[in-house]
């Protein structure tokens, strides 16, 4: 374990990031083997009971267990994070390599693109698409990934621009290696760590981004469990049963809050200009 | 100077070409038959080729996205399908109440992100640069709409001060019409205030680095004329420009806030109109939010060039 680890590791806020997100996953994994109640199982005589031993943190309007819910609907929260960042990474690298690497007016046409699409936040593509093809999990997840190409394409580009005036590439040009080649084996390579740091920034933002698409209705739909969804209907029971929105906002908000934690902890380690 | 503003004009009217582009593109090429996808099921195959004349949709796509684009420039932004009349009315009469929401958000999140900000790196490495720290970062993590729904829970459901939501209008007078709008402000503004508090810490710490803040501090000011006379000022240029940037974020978030407290603003215009497959409606609120967005971004851009002479962008 290097320097830089052992020191992350004896930051408070960096363990607790470790904690917590080790939590989520470790809950989302176990959920998918085993939940203390079925998550979709309606037991109607059990309906909006307050957290009981029974149910921990009582139960919904269909007498559904909130704790299985919760823990179920950390998967919906982790996998549309994931892929969110997946894209916006993909396709973000792919134009920015594209255009730093051949500039012109490619480069160019991708920036203006980049742009545009920094015009439209996740709220605002998944409105569009939903008013389209119908909303649905699919949607939220290519429209928060959408959301990120802005970012990660300037990073991509930055990074290009920067190592194609370095030697090592000049030097490969000099033996004749191909466009192709030099991008995968020198210039993509390097600007991993950038990226790595970037992403750590973008998946908490995603599960947020989740929440708010679900809980619009034009994310996760029903009967599958998401955090989001959970307080859209949870609002319409608040008087009779508050706790329905207590522990599905908890939930994001500690996911949100282990994620970032680990991510800032992540920066100090892989990124070698911070701390 | 000029060349640059010019250089960011010509970069900032394509991105809008670009973005008119993409909404046009969604709506009309990419799902196959919009008047299909309007009528549903029900419709009969001749009254959707009626519909599909009465849009222009038999016409060459090129040529419909000219002819929509002309209309857009002239304010029209097509017609409601579900209320019938003028898209473009629509989110004028919804802007009365999305527009006040978002200004009292971005006044609540200065009033608290800026002063806590300040605090925080004035006291930097102490205590109480660790709780303004450690409660930013919970604000980052606490979803705005959930933070709206703590406050009716709190405020509505158990204190009774207030309504949970609804708004009768600025006609039933200034004052209830605030009263609506105050904790979805506060909620929407207090979460973005984790950020620019944030932003505040970091400028404010950068200027105190400073040799001027050194001589000052060495000249005998007290902290606090140094500190707002000199630090204060200097850093305003980056907190104004990270605060210009989250009022693009602080509109959109309003979009989500308004469904907590249902507000008739754009966002319950746009929700709406998906269930009522009312597309030219959805069309033209996310192409006015967008547009929106890319000119703040671009006033932001622009201003911080003019406000601060050694940034001349190569």
């Amino acid at each position: 374990m290097s320097r830089r680890w052992r020191r992350a590791l004896r930051h408070p806020a960096f363990v607790v990031g470790l904690v917590l997100t080790a939590a989520i996953l470790g809950t989302a994994v176990c959920s998918l083997v085993y939940t203390p109640r079925d998550p979709l199982l309606m037991e109607f005589a059990a309906r909006l009971e307050p957290p009981t031993a029974a149910h921990p943190m009582g139960t919904d309007q269909y007498g559904r267990d909130l704790l299985s819910r919760v823990m179920r609907g950390a998967i919906a929260s982790l996998a549309v994070g994931g892929v969110a960042v997946g894209i916006g990474m993909g396709v973000g690298v792919i134009l920015g390599a594209a255009g730093g690497w051949l500039g012109g007016w490619l480069d160019e046409a991708a920036m203006r693109v980049t742009d545009a699409v920094y015009g439209f936040p996740a709220v605002l593509s998944a409105l569009l698409a939903s008013a389209v093809f119908g909303p649905g999990v699919l949607i939220s997840m290519v429209a928060v990934g959408i959301a990120y190409v802005p970012v990660f394409a300037r990073l991509t580009r930055a990074s290009v621009l920067s190592l194609r005036a370095q030697e090592f590439v000049t030097a490969a040009l000099a033996l004749g290696a191909r466009d192709r080649m030099i991008l995968w084996r020198h210039v993509l390579p390097n600007t991993v760590s950038p990226l790595i740091v970037q992403a750590t920034i973008s998946f908490p933002l995603a599960i947020l981004a989740e929440a708010a698409l679900s809980y619009l209705g034009l994310g996760t739909q029903p009967p599958n469990p998401s955090w989001g969804l959970m307080l859209r209907e949870a609002q319409n029971f608040l008087q009779l049963s508050p706790w329905y929105a207590i522990f599905p906002g908890a939930a994001i908000a500690l996911a949100v809050l282990g994620f970032n934690l680990l991510g800032d902890g992540l920066r100090d380690v892989l990124d070698p200009r911070a701390g | 100077m000029r060349r640059l503003i010019l250089r960011r004009a010509v970069a900032f009217l394509a991105t809008l070409f670009v973005v008119s582009l993409l909404v046009f593109t969604v709506v009309r090429v990419l799902p196959g038959d919009p008047a299909l996808l309007i009528m549903g099921t029900e419709g009969s195959p001749e009254a959707a080729a009626a519909l599909r004349r009465a849009m222009g949709l038999d016409r060459p796509i090129p040529v419909q996205y000219v002819e929509w684009l002309g209309g857009v420039l002239r304010g029209d932004l097509g017609r409601s399908i579900q209320y019938d009349v003028g898209v473009g009315r629509l989110i004028l009469s919804r802007l009365a109440v999305t527009l006040p929401l978002t200004v009292l958000a971005a006044v609540f999140m200065t009033l608290a992100a800026v002063p806590l900000g300040v605090y925080a790196a004035t006291r930097n490495g102490r205590a109480g640069d660790y709780v303004t720290m450690l409660l930013s970062q919970l604000g980052i993590a606490v979803p705005s709409f959930w933070a709206g729904l703590l406050l009716i829970l709190l405020f509505a459901v158990r204190l009774g001060w207030v309504q949970a939501g609804g708004f009768d209008g600025w006609a039933a007078g200034l004052w209830s019409g605030l009263r609506a709008l105050l904790l979805p402000a506060f909620a929407l503004g207090v979460v973005q205030a984790a950020i620019l508090t944030r932003t505040t810490r970091a400028a404010v710490l950068e200027v105190l680095r400073a040799d001027y803040v050194r001589t000052g501090r060495a000249k005998g000011l007290s902290e606090r004329t140094l500190t707002w006379k000199h630090v204060v000022r200097n850093a305003l240029l980056t907190i104004v420009t990270i605060l210009g940037l989250q009022l693009g974020q602080l509109l959109t978030g309003s979009i989500v806030l308004e469904n907590v407290f249902y507000l008739p603003g754009l966002g319950r215009l746009a929700l709406g109109a998906i269930s009522a497959r009312d597309l030219p409606v959805v069309q033209g609120v996310v192409l006015f939010v967008a547009a929106t967005v890319v000119t703040l971004n671009f006033v932001v851009d622009i201003l911080y060039a003019v406000l601060d002479p050694r940034i001349r962008y190569e």
